[in-house]
């Protein structure tokens, strides 16, 4: 039974919420499923394709002077994987189930800014599409994924190479500023009525640091990858040593983003987790504030530790004395997640699931990345072993263990509502214990070769240095890695074709998204949850949902709300209906600033004033249509 | 067996390899546990304090895991565990005190003891000392020059040093970003363009240590080697003496041939050698060349055929290296070997 | 359209168990003003960020401004800088007077409020012309036109969306009930003054102390 068949108000939502058919459909929606689900599956071919990059490195890296590669090919593939995995993979793909859960989770029917929301995927696409064409122009990034200057500055780096990288960035940040702050506002605004903060799922509060931490670091690492582009185009010098410039500034600039970043990644991994966690423990998060607090606080503490990344630059032993005091600290907000997770399981009874499965294969490799991560914050350890192999090893535990685990366990928890049908068990099990052993394989060995001195970022190393053995070991197990996200892919494929239809809560699981038809109906829910538990679909049996009220706070939250294509609006606190929001019908107009916004950069890195001209008018032309059609009260 | 217990066996079974494993390994490898000086002892040693309490906050904190799906499995009938959400039973302050025990007072007392363990190996390692040598290394895209400003030796790639005497490496770079690392003696320390940093440290044994660039420095980051040797005090002033006096100048009619092809080709453009008037920067010193025991920084053993090959195309060697093929005569090329290979 | 009923149950507002739900008693902000506070804070970032890369490299220098650039004058920027801080002003009238629905009191304030702020725009491109050094010379040059000149880009978009907002006014579709888009450009413009507030005693007047 789908929530419209409980609709009688005679109008059929299905076609007032429908995008245009077809091509046109696909260009102009504003739905944030729709836009969800292209931010994830958009992503996954990034992850493909970084994968697919990392197993050519490693054939490179199998044997000692090997040549499968040259020195410029290893390099630019090398960046290329980094990059890629940070900022075409990684964000995107959480705000990619951010798009699709937090309106579901919060019952409501939108995001807060839909427009801006497909205009935040266009910009990531095209950002994608931009830092790809190197390969097909055949020069690719080659400064690694922090780009250091002076090494990318035009002296050192006279190609066309690294403006790629650094106007894409920029690109890319706008992407997730606009996804941020889209996310910060529907959290705030857009609550069902009594879903107050302390009542919201751990997701979306880790959505929700997500995008409060994106705001403050992106600027960051726009500014040094945009300086650096000034450098290169305009003949700026903020980077240039010898006119004043400063090589630290820059290390500075991006590790103010760059720490943070990867929390960024992080907090919503665990967001996740603490919702797989108690549904297949069969009780609530233990220590619910708790954890909330803690990712509060992790994204805190996490502004405060950039400098750790930096530990080998000579900067004053006393002030790195107190990053590396502060990077100690962070362990513990971890380590009271980590502990409310275990109380979870350990008062509940555990099913193991597919997604379960991962949530604990998460659980035991970040705790040993999380138990790397403290000793690289011992300061004079981290002279030893910075830009050797161990620190490859601590984040690709954290990074590929403790995030794309949890995104792993999330597709097999949440595809059955994204497409309506489940996923195989068997091959999710198979998919898991293939990825887990592949994984420890392909990454614990690393540990050891940054021991054995072997620094990161080399094309080749010598023979005869012990190094051998282990690099077999480490190809050879990423290549089973890789077999095993193979299987999920194959498992999806399989089941968008025959999986077994998913009902509306397969689960039985706690939070709203369940409440509804899977997949959803286009406006979610015809009339809005009313909350009264941070279970909702545990504790309130019936769910209980709202009419539409006579005065015009009210009127949108039941079916006349959906009808009239509206949502409310809730104050940020208390969520007592203020209005309502309307949701605009599909449009171009984000397409088209994102393509003048391409074609801009596109401009800029061509050196064509003409080209450039042309994509900011665009761009222009797009915004001012937008924000004049603009009736009031609608952004 | 549960999948639960298969899991985490491996694991304990990876800490137990490692432990083994590390110190086995280190053979032939530059291995940071194989330490021959202070600084890499005092880390060594607080790696090996890590690694314990590493390896019981894994088993302990993983068991935990391990214990709490086990535990949860026996205790529900599949009846209850399909269905029934536990809400009853449901303690939130032994939960607290769980949680408080477990991720706030155990963390930060093993957090305390590494924030000591912090500052004091910091304070021990990397002070200013009486009586040190200082040798100025100037990190190039790709390899490393040597001077000793006290005696205005110049040389590259290979770092000579006494035993038991404090060295003050004098890190600068003219170019990118690069980071010397000796991973035998001790940590990192990066050459920043614009701005001088000092690495001290010591070695407390002879012998030949392996020293690596480990910041990204572009194309030939890979094969910008360097070793250290750490000789007898003795025999350390020896081999500065001998590069300090006055050199002999070819002594045999090949060698002085090979000089004439030296200066007459490009190779003086670059490259300086000591009391001749080749005195070019652009590339690593060649005055004592003879002695050295790699080419084009730790990645060829110093040997005739070798170089030869270096000269004639050092491109195909090191590709990307700023050292442009040059073609000579047979004869010409065989008389710039004997003459490179006679400066010692 | 007809009031609906939902027959699942728990019918809503009053539902059994269920506490009503009452309106709000205030009137809340727009989403698009909350977007708007929300994009300031990371724009406000990207200032306080790049003013720190000021002071960075201020400290790292050995004189500066570096290769003896002349400190920028304060006879125009002081007085200009008032003029820009005074725009706000006009604007706090104006959105008052829009709450309440006086459209022409609006219309007057706006007006206002864009020629300070034009002015303002035009003595940064004055005063830009007028300097002796340019961005490539060295890391000052590049530090302080990218700060002044992103800033005046600001008030530059400051006045266009001004202008958007005073058309609506004057093609009457603002009135005490719409009027979002002046309380988002409020916000706005205030913001851009505010930067001023920070970046003028860091570039100019702190070189005269
Ligand atoms: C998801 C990403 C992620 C996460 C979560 C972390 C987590 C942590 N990281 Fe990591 N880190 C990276 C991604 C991440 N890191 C990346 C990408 C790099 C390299 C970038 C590059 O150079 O390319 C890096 C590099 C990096 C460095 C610099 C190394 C170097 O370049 O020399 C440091 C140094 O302090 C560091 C520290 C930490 C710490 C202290 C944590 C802590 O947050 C971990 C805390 C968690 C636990 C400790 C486990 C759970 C806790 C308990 C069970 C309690 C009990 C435990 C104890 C008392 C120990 N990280
Ligand atoms: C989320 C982040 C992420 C992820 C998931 C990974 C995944 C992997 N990484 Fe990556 N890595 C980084 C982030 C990540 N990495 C970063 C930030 C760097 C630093 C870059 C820099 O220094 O600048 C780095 C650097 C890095 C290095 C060091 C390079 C160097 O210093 O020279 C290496 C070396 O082995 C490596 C290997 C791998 C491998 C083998 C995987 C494997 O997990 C990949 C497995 C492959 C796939 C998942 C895709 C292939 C699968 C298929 C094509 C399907 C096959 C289909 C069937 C079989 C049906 N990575
Ligand atoms: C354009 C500059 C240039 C010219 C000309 C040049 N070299 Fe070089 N040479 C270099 C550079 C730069 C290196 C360091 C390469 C590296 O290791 O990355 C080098 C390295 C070497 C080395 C190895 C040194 C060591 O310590 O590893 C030798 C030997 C050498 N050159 C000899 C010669 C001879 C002989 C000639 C002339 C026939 C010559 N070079 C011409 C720039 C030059
Ligand atoms: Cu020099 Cu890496
Ligand atoms: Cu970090």
């Amino acid at each position: 039974m789908t929530l419209l068949d409980r609709v009688p108000t005679g109008k059929d939502l299905a076609t007032l919420w429908e995008d245009a058919p077809g091509i046109p459909g696909f260009f102009s929606s504003v739905d944030h499923k729709r836009i969800g689900m292209r931010y994830i599956y958009t992503s996954f071919v990034f992850f493909f394709v970084a994968g697919l990059t990392a197993l050519v490195m490693r054939a490179q890296l199998t044997t000692p002077e090997s040549g499968v590669l040259g020195p410029q090919l290893y390099n630019e593939l090398m960046t290329m994987h980094g990059t890629t995995m940070i900022f075409l993979f990684n964000t995107p793909v959480l705000a990619g189930f951010g798009n699709y859960l937090i309106p579901l989770q919060l019952g409501t029917r939108d995001m807060a800014f839909p427009r801006m929301n497909a205009f935040s995927y266009w910009i990531f696409l095209l950002g994608g599409i931009f830092m790809y064409l190197s390969f097909f122009v055949g020069k690719m990034p080659d400064g690694g994924w922090f780009a250091y200057p002076p090494m990318v500055s035009k002296a050192y780096s006279p190609g066309i190479n690294m403006d790629f990288w650094g106007l894409g960035v920029v690109f890319v940040g706008l992407s997730t500023t606009v996804g941020s702050i889209n996310f910060i506002v529907t959290i705030f605004k857009l609550r069902a009525p009594g879903m107050s903060l302390h009542r919201m799922p751990i997701f979306v509060w880790s959505m929700l640091v997500f995008s409060f931490m994106a705001i403050f670091a992106v600027p960051a690492v726009t500014l040094a990858a945009g300086l650096l582009e000034l450098d290169r185009l305009f003949g700026t010098s903020f980077f240039v040593p010898a006119l004043g410039g400063s090589a630290l500034l820059y290390q500075h600039l991006f590790w103010f983003w760059g720490h943070p970043e990867v929390y960024i990644l992080f907090v919503p991994a665990t967001g996740m987790i603490s919702q797989i966690i108690p549904v297949f423990s069969r009780r609530p998060l233990a220590g619910y504030l708790w954890v909330a607090a803690s990712l509060v606080t992790i994204g805190f503490i996490s502004f405060g530790v950039w400098v750790h990344h930096m530990f080998a630059t000579g900067l004053p032993p006393l002030a790195m004395a107190f990053f590396s005091a502060v990077s100690l600290i962070i362990a513990i907000p971890s380590g009271v997640q980590f502990f409310a997770w275990i109380a979870t399981m350990w008062k509940g009874t555990v099913r193991l699931t597919t997604p379960m499965l991962f949530a604990v294969g998460f659980l035991l490799i970040f705790l040993l990345g999380g138990i790397t991560g403290v000793m690289v914050a011992v300061l004079p350890f981290d002279w030893q072993v910075t830009d050797s192999y161990f620190v490859v090893a601590h984040f690709h535990y954290v990074l590929n263990g403790a995030v794309v685990f949890p995104i792993f366990g999330a597709i097999y928890y949440w595809m059955p509502k994204m497409t309506g049908r489940m996923l195989s068990e068997r091959l999710g099990r198979l998919s898991f214990w293939v990825m887990f052993v592949g994984f420890n394989v392909t990454f614990f060995p690393m540990h050891i070769l940054g021991f054995l001195g072997m620094p990161r970022r080399v094309y080749t190393y010598r023979d005869g240095l012990g190094w051998e053995g282990l690099n077999v070991m480490v190809s050879l197990g990423s290549l089973v890695f890789a077999l095993g996200t193979g299987i999920t892919l194959v498992n999806f494929l399989i089941s968008r074709r025959r999986g077994r239809p998913a009902g509306d809560d397969p689960w039985d699981a706690d939070s709203l998204e369940w409440s509804t038809t899977s997949p959803p109906p286009d406006y979610n829910f015809a009339s809005v949850p009313v909350v009264a538990s941070a279970h909702p679909l545990w504790d309130q049996k019936p769910l209980p949902y709202a009419s539409s009220g006579s005065d015009e706070e009210t009127r949108g939250l039941g079916p006349e709300g959906a009808v009239e294509r509206e949502t409310p609006i809730t104050s940020g606190i208390d969520t007592a209906p203020e209005g309502n929001l309307t949701i605009p019908e599909d449009t171009y107009l984000p397409l088209m600033v994102a393509v003048g916004l391409a074609v801009f950069f596109l401009g800029l890195l061509v050196n064509a004033a003409a080209v450039g001209v042309t994509g900011a008018a665009l761009a222009v032309v797009g915004a001012v249509w937008w924000t004049w059609r603009t009736e009031e009260d609608l952004a | 067996m549960t999948p639960g217990r298969r899991r985490w066996l491996p694991a304990a079974g990876a800490f137990v390899l490692v432990a083994v494993a590390l110190p086995a390994c280190g053979k032939d490898s530059p291995s940071i546990l194989d330490h021959h000086g202070p600084e890499a002892r005092h880390v060594a040693g607080v790696w090996w304090l890590m690694f314990g309490l590493a390896a019981a906050v894994y088993v302990v904190v993983a068991g935990l895991v391990v214990i709490a799906i086990v535990r949860g499995r026996r205790t529900s009938t599949p009846a209850e565990d399909g269905a029934a959400v536990v809400r009853a039973g449901t303690d939130r302050r032994s939960e607290s005190a769980f949680i408080w025990a477990g991720g706030i007072v155990a963390p930060v007392v093993i957090l305390a003891i590494l924030a000591v363990v912090t500052v004091t190996t910091t304070r021990d390692v990397r002070r200013a000392q009486d009586g040190e040598l200082q040798v100025e290394v100037t990190a190039k895209r790709w390899w490393w020059d040597v001077r000793y400003p006290e005696s205005g030796v110049a040389t590259a790639d290979e770092i000579h040093i006494p035993v038991g005497r404090p060295i003050d490496v004098v890190l600068r770079s003219d170019n990118v970003v690069h980071s010397f690392w000796v991973p035998q003696l001790a940590g990192k320390l990066d050459a920043v363009p614009g701005q001088t940093n000092h690495l001290r440290f010591q070695a407390s044994t002879p012998g030949t240590y392996l020293g690596e660039c480990a910041e990204y420095c572009g194309l030939q980051h890979a094969r910008m080697g360097f070793i250290v040797i750490a000789d007898a005090p003795a025999d350390f002033d020896r081999w500065l003496a001998r590069r300090s006096g006055a050199g002999t100048g070819p002594t045999s009619e090949a060698t002085a041939e090979g000089q004439l092809v030296f200066m007459r080709e490009a190779c003086a453009g670059c490259h300086a050698i000591r009391n001749t008037q080749a005195t070019a920067t652009l590339g690593p010193d060649l005055s004592d060349f003879g002695s050295r025991q790699w080419i084009g920084s730790v990645t060829l053993p110093n040997t005739r055929g070798n170089l030869a090959g270096w000269i004639s195309n050092s491109q195909t060697i090191k590709p990307g290296n700023l050292m442009p093929p040059i073609s000579l005569e047979p004869d010409e090329l065989d008389a710039l070997v004997a003459y490179l290979e006679s400066l010692k | 359209m007809t009031a609906a009923t939902v027959p699942v149950p728990g019918p809503g507002p009053t539902a059994a168990g269920v506490d009503p739900i009452r309106p709000s008693t205030r009137r809340g902000y727009s989403t698009a003003w909350w977007g708007m506070a929300v994009l300031i804070m990371t724009e406000g970032m990207v200032f306080a960020i790049l003013l720190a890369s000021y002071f960075f490299l201020r400290a790292s220098a050995k004189e500066w401004p570096l290769g003896g650039i002349e400190v920028p004058k304060l006879e125009l920027a002081l007085p200009f800088s008032f003029v820009l801080w005074g725009s706000s002003i006009p604007i706090f009238w104006a959105e008052a007077a829009i709450r309440k629905g006086r459209v022409g009191a609006f219309k007057a304030g706006m007006a206002i409020s864009f020629v300070m702020g034009l002015s303002f725009l035009l003595f940064t491109l004055y005063d830009f012309d007028e300097l002796t050094f340019g961005w490539r010379d060295n890391a000052y040059g590049s530090i302080y036109y990218t700060i002044v000149g992103l800033h005046a880009f600001h008030v530059f978009i400051g006045l266009a969306m001004s202008v958007g907002v005073q058309a609506k006014a004057w093609l009457g579709r603002l009135d005490h009930g719409r009027h979002s888009s002046a309380e988002v450009f409020s916000l706005y413009w205030h913001f851009v003054d505010v930067v001023w507030l920070f970046v003028f005693p860091s570039l100019f007047l702190s070189l005269h102390l």
